[in-house]
C-alpha cells in the first residue's frame, strides 16, 4: 500500500503545470512552446475537473441536500397529518427520498472512487493528502494567513489549495464515509436481518453501543457535513472573487482560468 | 444421568394424558414458530430425553426476570420447571435454603459435569474485589465463575445479565458488568429486557431442550427468533407513523386515537424485541398497545439514553445535556455567524486593498 501512495504521490508532484500544457487550449499552444511552461499561467485556463468528476459533484450537491432536509424530518417528524392512516404516507415518502437519494450518494461515492483511479490526477486530490510532503504544510500555513488576513495576495492553484484540501479530506470524505457506513448500518435495521445492508453494515450498530448510539452519531455526522457545506459555498465564493483564479465555474466547466500572469 | 426421567415420563406420572401431552407439544411448536411437521419432533424428544439439569444464579439483580418467568403461560412455567427442565438450584424459587441450598448446587456441579445449562440472573459487580454482591458468605463473582467452569451453555437472563442494566448505568459504582465480559469460554444465550418476555424466556429453554442445542443467535448473542426485529417493524401503530400522524403531547387528540409515539419518545425503533408480536400476561397487552412508549429495555444502556420521553438522546459530554440536534444547530449557527464576520472582513479589505490594485494594473500598462 505504501509504495503505492508514495507512487501516486511522485506522480501527483511530477504533473504540475508542465504536465498540464497538453490541456492548453490550441490558441495558447504557441505560447506555452515559445516561451516554456511558465507561459501557460498567462491568463489562461487548464482543464482541470473531467466530465464524470463535475457530474459526480452536482448529484452529490442535490443529494446531500435531499438527504439534509428528509434526516431532519426523520428526526424531528413535520406535524400530524389531518384524516386517516390509509390517506396520508408523508413519513413514507420522507424516508423513501431519505433512502433513495442515500443509494444514489453511496453509489456516486463509488464513482468517485473509481475516477480516482482512472481519471486525470487533479481527480486523486481528494483522497490522497500529501501530508508528508514538506511544501505541501508551508502551502496550509500560507492559506490559514491569507484566511487571516495576514497575507496580501494569494498563491495560484491548478488544483486544490493545500487547506482546501485537508478540509475536503478530513471533512467531507472521511464524513461522507461515515455518514454511509451508519446511514447504510441503520437502513440495514428496517429491511430486515439478512438483508444485504444488514450482512455488509450490520456490525456498525453493536461497535456503536446499541441502534440509538448510531442514531445520535448519524445526526452528528449530518451536522458536519452541512458545516462542510457552508464552509465550502463561502470560500468558494469568496475565492472566485478574490483569489488569482476561477472556482465556481472549474466545477461546472471544468476549465480553471487564470486572472493574471504574476507568478505565485 | 439414567436415574433422570424424561419429559414424557414426569408428565405422564403426573396424570397427564398422551392426547394432553401431544397437544402440549404442537402448543410449543406454535410458540417456537415452527410448523406442524416440528410436533413429533418434540414429542419424540420429550419421550426419549432426559431432564436438563438447571442452575438458576441470581446476582445483583431486582427478580423482575423470575417474576415474569413464572408468569410463563405457552408452556405453562409449571410443566417447564417440574416436567421440562430440573431446576435443581434456584435461591428464590427452590424450597431448601442456606448450607443445604449450597451443598445441592455443589452436588449438581459435581454430578452433571458439563452437561448443566446455567441460567443467570443478574450480573456480578467487580468493585471491591466483587463485595457488592455477596451469596452464600462469598463474593457472587466466586460463584458465577465456579459454576460456569462446567456448565454445557449459559443463559444471560434480562438486561442485568447481558448488557448490565441498570446498576450499570452511570456512574456504576459497584463496577457491575454483564456476564460476557467475566465468562468468555462459554456459549451465553442473551435474553435482554427488563424483564424479558415471560414467554421467550420459556420458549428459550423449551429450544434448548428439544433440539439440544443453543437456538440461532444474532450478532450480540440474542436468539434471532425472539430479537430478530425491532419493536417498530411489528408494531401495530406502524401505519399512523409511515402516514406522519403522531402523538404530540400526551392529551392531545393523537393519543386518544391510538397514534404513532414516536414523537413523546418512543424507543420502538432502536429495540429488538418481540413485546409487538409476543405481546404481555398471555398476549393482553404491551406498553405502546397502553399508550406509552417503548423506553427500549432490551437495549444495551438503556438507562443512559436521556430521557424516555426524547427521540434523540442527550450527550452529556457537553455540560449542559444537548442531544446531538441542538449541539449540531448551534455548532451551524456558529459557522455561520463566522463565515459573515470573515465575509464582511475580506469586503472591507477587498475595498481598502483596491486602490494597489488599480495601480498595479497601472504599472503594467505602462
Amino acid at each position: 500500500m505504501l509504495p503505492l501512495f508514495a507512487r501516486m504521490e511522485k506522480i501527483m508532484s511530477d504533473q504540475t503545470i508542465e504536465t498540464s500544457a497538453d490541456h492548453v487550449p490550441a490558441s495558447d499552444v504557441s505560447a506555452s512552446t515559445e516561451h516554456g511552461p511558465e507561459k501557460v499561467r498567462r491568463q489562461t485556463a487548464v482543464y482541470v475537473y473531467e466530465a464524470p468528476l463535475r457530474l459526480w459533484h452536482w448529484v452529490t450537491v442535490l443529494c446531500i441536500i435531499v438527504l439534509s432536509v428528509t434526516g431532519y424530518f426523520i428526526g424531528a417528524p413535520l406535524p400530524t397529518q389531518p384524516g386517516e392512516a390509509i390517506d396520508n404516507y408523508l413519513m413514507g415518502y420522507i424516508r423513501f427520498a431519505h433512502f433513495a437519494a442515500g443509494y444514489i450518494v453511496g453509489i456516486a461515492f463509488l464513482g468517485r472512487i473509481y475516477w480516482a483511479i482512472v481519471g486525470n490526477h487533479h481527480s486523486r486530490e481528494l483522497f490522497l493528502v500529501p501530508i508528508f510532503r514538506a511544501s505541501w504544510w508551508a502551502g496550509v500555513i500560507h492559506e490559514l494567513r491569507w484566511y487571516f488576513f495576514l497575507e496580501k495576495t494569494p498563491k495560484k492553484y491548478i488544483g486544490h489549495n493545500p487547506l482546501g484540501q485537508a478540509a475536503m479530506f478530513f471533512m467531507f470524505v472521511l464524513g461522507m464515509i461515515f455518514m454511509i457506513i451508519t446511514g447504510f448500518a441503520l437502513y440495514g435495521e428496517g429491511a430486515g436481518a439478512g438483508s444485504w445492508a444488514d450482512t455488509v453494515f450490520g456490525w456498525v450498530i453493536p461497535l456503536f453501543g446499541q441502534s440509538q448510539d448510531v442514531h445520535t452519531w448519524h445526526h452528528l455526522g449530518m451536522w458536519l457535513i452541512i458545516v462542510f457545506v457552508m464552509t465550502h459555498v463561502y470560500v468558494a465564493v469568496r475565492e472566485d472573487i478574490m483569489s488569482r483564479q476561477s472556482l465556481i465555474s472549474t466545477m461546472v466547466g471544468g476549465w480553471r482560468m487564470f486572472k493574471d500572469d504574476k507568478p505565485d | 444421568m439414567s436415574q433422570i426421567e424424561t419429559f414424557y415420563e414426569v408428565m405422564r406420572r403426573q396424570g397427564i394424558t398422551r392426547r394432553s401431552f401431544l397437544k402440549y407439544c404442537s402448543l410449543t411448536a406454535a410458540a417456537l414458530g415452527l410448523g406442524p411437521t416440528f410436533v413429533p419432533q418434540i414429542a419424540n424428544a420429550m419421550e426419549t430425553k432426559p431432564r436438563t439439569p438447571v442452575l438458576w444464579l441470581h446476582g445483583l439483580e431486582c427478580t423482575c426476570c423470575s417474576e415474569s418467568f413464572i408468569r410463563s403461560a405457552h408452556p405453562l412455567v409449571k410443566d417447564v420447571v417440574l416436567s421440562m427442565i430440573s431446576l435443581d438450584y434456584d435461591d428464590t424459587l427452590m424450597a431448601s435454603a442456606g448450607h443445604q441450598a449450597e451443598a445441592i448446587l455443589e452436588e449438581t456441579i459435581q454430578k452433571y459435569k458439563g452437561e448443566y445449562i446455567l441460567a443467570v440472573e443478574g450480573n456480578p459487580p467487580l468493585n471491591e474485589d466483587g463485595m457488592f454482591c455477596i451469596i452464600g458468605g462469598k463474593p457472587f463473582l466466586d460463584q458465577l465463575k465456579h459454576a460456569a467452569k462446567d456448565a454445557k451453555a449459559i443463559i444471560a437472563w434480562g438486561s442485568c445479565a447481558s448488557w448490565g442494566c441498570v446498576q450499570a448505568a452511570r456512574p456504576n459504582p459497584t463496577q457491575a458488568v454483564p456476564i460476557h465480559k467475566v465468562i468468555k469460554d462459554k456459549p451465553i444465550i442473551k435474553v435482554p429486557g427488563c424483564p424479558p418476555i415471560a414467554e421467550v424466556m420459556t420458549g428459550v429453554i423449551t429450544y434448548m431442550l428439544t433440539f439440544g442445542k443453543v437456538p440461532e443467535l444474532d450478532r450480540q448473542g440474542r436468539p434471532k427468533m425472539f430479537y430478530g426485529q425491532r419493536i417498530h417493524d411489528k408494531c401495530y401503530r406502524r401505519p399512523h407513523f409511515d402516514a406522519g400522524q403522531f402523538v404530540e403531547q400526551w392529551d392531545d387528540e393523537g393519543a386518544r386515537k391510538g397514534y404513532c409515539l414516536y414523537k413523546v419518545g418512543c424507543k420502538g425503533p432502536t429495540s429488538y424485541n418481540a413485546c409487538s408480536t409476543i405481546r404481555w400476561n398471555e398476549g393482553v397487552s404491551f406498553p405502546i398497545q397502553a399508550g406509552h412508549g417503548c423506553i427500549g429495555c432490551s437495549e444495551d444502556g438503556f438507562w443512559d439514553k436521556g430521557s424516555f420521553y426524547d427521540r434523540l438522546t442527550n450527550i452529556p459530554q457537553f455540560g449542559i445535556e444537548k442531544n446531538a440536534d441542538e449541539i449540531g444547530t448551534a455548532v451551524a449557527g456558529g459557522v455561520g455567524a463566522a463565515i459573515a464576520a470573515h465575509a464582511a472582513v475580506s469586503a472591507i479589505k477587498r475595498m481598502t486593498t483596491s486602490d494597489d490594485k488599480t495601480e498595479a494594473k497601472q504599472e503594467e500598462h505602462s
